[in-house]
């Protein structure tokens, strides 16, 4: 296969745009999506302090990579989910991303700032590790940018992802989420800071080519918690169609924020944003979910703590703060 | 020809013969989509032939759970 540009021998071939580039050509056709998005719904300007999210893996380790390359002022948050060997590798490799490009790396240890990591937390709440794993990283990158002045929020989601979690909106019909599902949300709230998605363009596959060609070392094992994962089963739907109509990822995505999205935006219903009583960071109630999610946790674990000892556990009524020493501040 | 497969857990095949790398994906049962096929570093498009000699890895591009 003849790489649609220079016509020389093609690395990868992408169906969906009816072309096939050979190394250097793809990886400046990567750069121009990315850029064509970033473009396309204003996600920053050269002069914002940009925080990427980054855990080590293909996407926010390529989103990192390229934001660097192009001059960003982009320094990365890695939150240590402590989930065994897997949090450790992905720490490791983000650490060597950061030292071998010399860029600057702000690390919190879930477990040390708030004193349990995913899976303790998970079994404190008796819910999914994905649940309280994806509130906890939303809620620090928020709490990281603003507290130490960043301008926008970065991540790496890529339009799989996108796609899969509009699927999972869709079939549950998930109005509020919906209306809320963007590529690049605005700060509307002083404590509420910019947050886009730079690669939400390009596929899954595009996006680990993009690492793989440009030697980037990134994270390849799975995290242990997103085995039988939704997210995966709807990826997996979607491919199945895409591999039969190429294109249909980017055509359900795309018409989604063209046509539908603005419809349901201008219809959802206006809510009012308060500070939080424990955290001060906005939220709809007086506790934010990020703190109740970690009242009950603190909680739970020290009901439980108490049953191994042989203790009797107190009934009663839920504080209204954590102890401060215990404050996910 | 050997085939490392990381999906994403590593595993190794031996496999006899050559075959065009789209013939590979769907002898393994994979969605090409959702693949990339390595050979000494470089992608490989679905029309390359690989050689009985040869070692390609194949990556998973896909993964999974909230971020």
């Amino acid at each position: 296969m003849r790489c649609s540009k220079c016509k020389g021998r093609a690395s990868i071939e992408l169906r969906r745009h009816h072309a096939a580039y050979c190394k250097p050509d793809y990886l400046e056709f990567f750069d121009q999506q990315v850029e064509r998005a970033i473009h396309k719904q204003r996600m920053f300007q050269p002069n914002d302090r940009i925080l990427v999210g980054v855990s080590g893996g293909k996407d926010s380790l390529s989103l990192w990579d390229y934001l660097l390359r192009m001059g960003y002022d982009a320094t990365a948050l890695h939150i240590h989910l402590g989930i065994g060997e897997y949090s450790n590798h992905s720490h490791t490799t983000t650490v060597k991303f950061a030292q071998e490009r010399g860029a600057p790396l702000i690390t919190v240890d879930l477990a040390e700032q708030y004193g349990m990591g995913v899976p303790e937390l998970s079994q404190a709440i008796r819910r999914v590790p994905c649940s309280g794993c994806g509130l906890s990283k939303r809620y620090i990158l928020n709490k990281e940018a603003y507290d130490r002045e960043f301008t926008v929020v970065a991540m790496g989601h890529n339009l799989d992802d996108e796609a899969a979690t509009l699927m999972g909106n869709v079939l549950h019909w998930e109005m509020g989420a919906l209306a809320r599902q963007s590529p690049a949300l605005p700060a509307n709230r002083e404590k509420l800071i910019r947050r886009v998605k730079p690669l939400y363009t390009v596929t899954e596959r595009e996006v680990a080519a993009n690492a793989i060609l440009r030697g980037i070392e990134y994270v390849q094992e799975e995290c242990p918690n997103s085995v039988g994962a939704r997210s995966i089963m709807y990826k997996n739907a979607l491919d199945q169609i895409e591999a039969q109509s190429p294109g249909t990822k980017h055509a359900f995505f795309s018409i989604f924020l063209d046509r539908i999205r603005p419809v349901m935006e201008g219809a959802q219903e206006d809510f009012e944003l308060r500070d939080c009583d424990i955290c001060g960071q906005a939220t709809t109630g007086s506790v934010c979910a990020f703190c109740r999610m970690w009242q009950q946790a603190h909680r739970k674990a020290g009901e439980n703590s108490q049953r191994a000892q042989g203790t009797r556990t107190v009934q009663g009524p839920v504080p209204d703060a954590l102890p401060t020493e215990d404050r996910p501040v | 020809m050997k085939v490392i497969i990381r999906n994403p857990r590593r595993r190794e095949l031996e496999l006899e013969g050559s075959r065009r790398v789209d013939a590979l994906i769907k002898e393994l049962d994979l969605n090409p989509e959702q693949v990339l096929v390595i050979r000494d570093d470089d992608l490989l498009t679905r029309d390359v032939m690989i050689k009985n000699e040869d070692t390609v890895e194949i990556v998973s591009a896909i993964s999974g759970g909230l971020r």
